[in-house]
């Protein structure tokens, strides 16, 4: 039985084929979902890329949704958000989705750029293809940063803040780009209303720009095919190689190519759902209220490792952090697929780029564990709300407790811990007393140095003798107080975390 | 331009043209014309996202309330509205700032932002010192830096006693790149 011999059949076909007369959609079909693919390129290290293009097609859907409610105005903005939480119907789903699809946006990204790298995808003739990823990255980021200040809770307000500082840094136009930054001298709706415009018009609208061109790229210049360890990219050839590739050992990226996308995809949808619901929006913390100075301004996590860098490099190292270094980033990544254009693809053959994957995994992993417990920051109110366990306290004589009491009110345990409880931009001190003699703890104390403030004008010399004599008796059980030192220069050593030789042999 | 069009199209260049047609002539005008529609839509359309720019807003004096609000000797936050607050601000338009009355009409006010990266700085009177909450930045009760990171001291605001009343020079965000002492 045919089509023509039933009439509703045939002129559903007639129907079909007026359409694609008119729109030539197999021919579309054909040049793109249908493109031919080499046969290795189906492999779940391909699906990263796909991964990415969902997470942002979810940023979209559930951005605009969110718009809906949502009001870019400083008065507004952050009740508008407590009004999704808690009374919008489900619009707690729709912002968590949105948190998380940025998170799995920004980490997924990278991780396309580093299987991008490791299989040498960049090199000839793919070159734009790589520098519009690139760009593509550091829109990503832009989102990322631009979204975090859409929530207007008192970290995205000293977010701002920290990102005024940072421009203002700049030398020459500093003052200039601060006010470009946030729209007026200073913080406040002008800075939300175009933080906003750049977050759902400019940026969105640029990647989608971009990614067409990424895309048209691949369809232009191929799909990667699975690197084969020996196999050199050489310009001559490579292009010949890779249509007879296509030709003998191609296939159809849709149907025979997607599976291992669609499945990547559906277990990243499965578990942006779960992070949702499980774990649910992010905040909005305390108000954005310039009154309240109680935030710490922690940023979301994509930007945790730039905090730390700035709180670990060398003082004053902050405009080689904040400007040199990303201005060499950047050349390098645009860079890349010129310094390293053909010659072998497979990782393997590459031990330097293993090398620079594993570095910088390292770096931006460590400084954001870093930048997740902060042992930097200073804890504001451990002076008043961390106890002090029995055993530093105990056996102690009236002046070593009055000590007990002045490190205690005189906030050093914001810097310093005791027992573990504290404060860690400091040493810790619950053994200070057995690698630094009564001189030492004086000194410090009294001028400070090495990161400490200066107390001498803060305390009275009985305070600062009742301070350090709780602080000798600082000390494990059987050790005996640092003495002091038998020669002169080892007195210098007043940060050193052990007992100086001196105390040795003096006991 | 005419000569170049005839090379580009290998289809007019079988007669040689010498002259200019009325092709060429509407493409010039066209061009022309939309240059100068392109500038008078672009310059407004710069000038507007400059405009936070183009607006000169120095910083400018006014009240933080009578000076016998601030004890002598002491440190104490004083909240004052942004003078180029609009109505969206909210909140925001309350901005901080530390008081030091020194004794009598003597006084110093310093910008509640950390000098290292911007964060609001938090005194503690029982040790006398700033400190900062991101990166441990401290200051004295003079605003000078006493540890961390911070390149210099507090910012400081420009102020003066008049009627009785504490003056402040203040309204833009201070960062290193100015416009405060």
């Amino acid at each position: 039985m045919s089509a023509k011999d039933r009439p509703i059949t045939s002129s559903l076909v007639n129907i079909a084929m007026w359409v694609e007369r008119r729109l030539h959609l197999v021919k579309i079909w054909k040049a793109t979902a249908g493109h031919p693919i080499p046969k290795s390129s189906a492999s779940w290290f391909y699906t990263f890329g796909s991964m990415t293009l969902l997470c942002f097609t979810i940023q979209i859907l559930t951005g605009i949704l969110l718009a809906l409610v949502y009001v870019p105005s400083a008065n507004e903005a952050y009740r508008s958000l407590l009004f999704l939480n808690y009374q919008q119907e489900l619009g707690w789903f729709l912002r968590a989705m949105h948190y998380w699809g940025s998170n799995c946006m920004v980490v997924i990204v990278f991780f396309h750029m580093t299987q991008v790298f490791l299989w040498g995808a960049y090199k000839h003739p793919r070159e734009l293809t790589w520098i519009s990823g690139v760009v593509l990255l550091f829109l990503t980021l832009a989102l990322s940063f631009t979204g975090q200040v859409m929530r207007f809770d008192s970290d995205a307000y000293w977010g701002i803040g920290i990102g005024a500082a940072i421009s203002g840094r700049i030398p020459i136009i500093g003052a200039q780009v601060v006010n470009l930054l946030l729209g007026g001298p200073i913080i406040g709706s002008d800075t939300l209303s175009r933080f906003f415009a750049l977050h759902v018009f400019v940026l969105p609208g640029a990647v989608i720009a971009l990614v067409s061109l990424h895309l048209r790229l691949v369809l232009l210049k191929g799909i990667n095919e699975y690197p084969t360890p020996g196999i050199q990219v050489h310009k001559g050839t490579y292009w010949r190689n890779y249509e007879e590739m296509l030709h003998k050992d191609g296939m159809p990226f849709v149907p025979n190519g997607i599976g291992k996308d669609l499945v990547a995809n559906g277990v990243l949808l499965l578990v942006m759902v779960a992070l949702a619901v499980f774990v649910g929006p992010k905040g909005p913390e305390i108000p954005a209220d310039p009154a309240q100075v109680i935030s710490e301004a922690k940023p979301d996590y994509p930007f945790l490792w730039l905090l730390s860098a700035a709180a670990l490099l060398p003082n004053g190292s902050e405009v080689i952090l904040f400007f040199v270094v990303p201005l060499i980033a950047v050349i390098l990544l645009i860079g890349l697929p010129f310094f390293s254009n053909v010659g072998e693809k497979h990782y393997s053959r590459r031990p330097v780029s293993i090398l620079v994957v594993m570095l910088t995994y390292l770096t931006i992993g460590l400084l954001t564990y870093a930048g997740i417990t902060g042992p930097w920051s200073p804890r504001m109110e451990a002076w008043s709300g961390t106890p002090t366990k029995p055993q530093f306290i105990t056996g102690r004589s009236p002046v070593e407790l009055q000590g007990a009491l002045l490190l205690q009110g005189k906030q050093c345990r914001n810097c310093h811990s005791v027992g573990g409880e504290g404060g860690q931009r400091g040493p810790d001190l619950s053994a200070v007393g057995a690698r630094m003699n009564q001189p030492q703890l004086i000194r410090q104390v009294i001028q400070g140095g090495g990161n400490m403030p200066a107390y001498g004008n803060t305390l009275t010399p009985q305070e600062v003798n009742a301070l350090v004599s709780y602080l000798v008796s600082l000390r494990p059980i059987n050790t005996i107080p640092a003495l002091n030192p038998a020669i002169p220069e080892k007195a210098e050593r007043v940060s050193s975390g052990e007992p100086t030789k001196g105390a040795k042999t003096g006991g | 331009m005419a000569t170049n069009e005839s090379e580009s199209h290998p289809s007019a260049s079988a007669e040689t043209k010498t002259y200019s047609t009325r092709r060429d002539f509407l493409l010039q005008v066209g061009v022309v014309v939309n240059t100068i529609a392109g500038f008078m839509i672009g310059v407004p359309v710069v000038g507007y996202i400059l405009s936070s720019l183009i607006k000169s807003t120095p910083p400018v004096w006014f009240s933080l309330g009578p000076v016998s609000k601030f004890q002598e000797g002491a440190m104490r936050m004083a909240v004052f509205e942004n003078p180029y607050r609009r109505e969206a601000d909210g909140q925001t338009a309350r901005l901080t700032c530390w008081v030091r009355r020194i004794q009598g009409d003597q006084f110093k006010v310093f910008a509640a932002n950390c000098t290292h990266l911007g964060c609001p700085v938090r005194w503690f009177e029982e040790s006398q010192l700033f400190l900062c909450p991101c990166h441990g930045g401290a200051f004295y009760a003079d605003g000078e830096h006493a540890a961390g990171p911070p390149p210099r001291g507090l910012y400081v605001y420009e102020h003066k006693v008049e009627n009785g009343e504490l003056q402040i020079k203040a309204g833009v965000l201070p960062t290193l790149a100015g416009p405060f002492a």
